[in-house]
């Protein structure tokens, strides 16, 4: 089981709710996945309408946790005040804490993230960090009270994988006790097995799911990939070597000597 | 007096933020409030005062990564 702030899990695979097709497709998808985690955000309601009524409704019909996200945040302060606005509307200790740096890549600002992260542990909020694979800035999250680590695999919605595969094993071999999440740039299953196969405790999947032609199709895939990283994971992979080495034992082979 | 509602600058005749967000329309949406950048608790509207060129967020739940 996965356990993430004291809650047990028993999918690997973390779902974010934005960019589907609609609503249903979404609601399916989720249902597809198994996943129990979905994100959420916040965005401004224009007088009058009810957008997130709806939308909000939903997600409590799927039976799942929420994840609020502090999504486009660029400061501290509007992180901070997000997330207190976040758990009123979604009544969740639980962030997916977001404090974006640079708008090409949505690189992480890890100075701010850093600052926000200590200032909401302190406020006793369960944080989950969008950081780098940057050991040093992990080890000042787990300091300011964070408890898991979010780091990318590559930017936000690039479907490019885990681009730093060497920085995101010495975290994993840095950190063996803290469950660690890749969120972001994940694009097709192979990648989230890979992630789970490295020793990641769990992957969130947003665009790879939401944009596939067929989102649902492509939840069971991720949902299945997930299981197959996680058992290749326990049951011990090989190292690579740069020689042949055959299957079949030598001793005995025919026509020799 | 004038505040900036959202991002958009509005009219409103109401002296608190809860009275505001009845006026504007917001009273059956589910939905949290910061003013000037502070989050401001629902149990908390009736009894916040609004001044002139104060910055209203009203947010609601919306799709996200």
């Amino acid at each position: 089981m996965l356990e993430l702030y004291k809650t047990q899990l028993r999918s690997r695979l973390l779902l974010g709710s934005a960019r589907y097709p609609s609503p249903a497709v979404l609601g399916a998808a989720v249902r597809a996945s198994g996943a129990e985690v979905v994100t959420v955000a916040l965005r401004r309601e224009a007088s009058g309408e009810r957008a997130g009524q709806g939308f909000w409704n939903l997600i409590r019909e799927l039976g799942v946790r929420v994840l609020p996200n502090t999504a486009g945040c660029h400061s501290v302060k509007e992180a901070v005040t997000t997330t207190h606005m976040a758990r009123e509307l979604f009544a969740t200790p639980w962030i997916k804490l977001e404090v974006i740096g640079e708008d090409d890549t949505l690189q992480p600002d890890v100075f701010g993230l850093a600052e926000a992260a200590r200032i909401l542990c302190a406020e006793g909020f369960e944080v989950f960090p969008y950081t780098t694979e940057d050991l040093v800035v992990a080890e000042r999250l787990l300091e300011c009270g964070c408890r898991l680590l979010m780091p990318w695999g590559a930017p936000i919605g690039s479907g490019r994988g885990l681009n730093n595969l060497f920085g995101l094993r010495a975290l994993r071999a840095h950190f063996p006790e803290v469950p660690l999440i890749i969120d972001a740039g994940i694009g097709v299953p192979s990648h989230a097995a890979q992630a789970l196969e490295l020793g990641y405790d769990a992957v969130l999947i947003n665009t790879a799911v939401a944009e596939a032609r067929d989102p649902l199709q492509m939840a069971r895939a991720f949902a299945q990939a997930v299981e197959a990283g996680r058992a290749a994971y326990l049951a011990g992979p090989i190292e690579p070597r740069d020689m042949a080495a055959p299957s079949t034992p030598v001793i005995g082979t025919a026509f020799r000597g | 007096m004038r505040i900036l509602v959202n991002g958009a600058w509005r009219e409103t005749r109401s002296a608190e933020l809860a009275a505001v967000l009845e006026e504007l329309g917001y009273g059956e949406s589910v939905v949290t409030t910061a003013v000037n950048g502070e989050f401001v608790a629902a149990a908390l509207r009736m009894r916040t005062p609004l001044a002139e060129g104060d910055r209203i967020e009203v947010l609601a739940p919306m799709q996200g990564g």
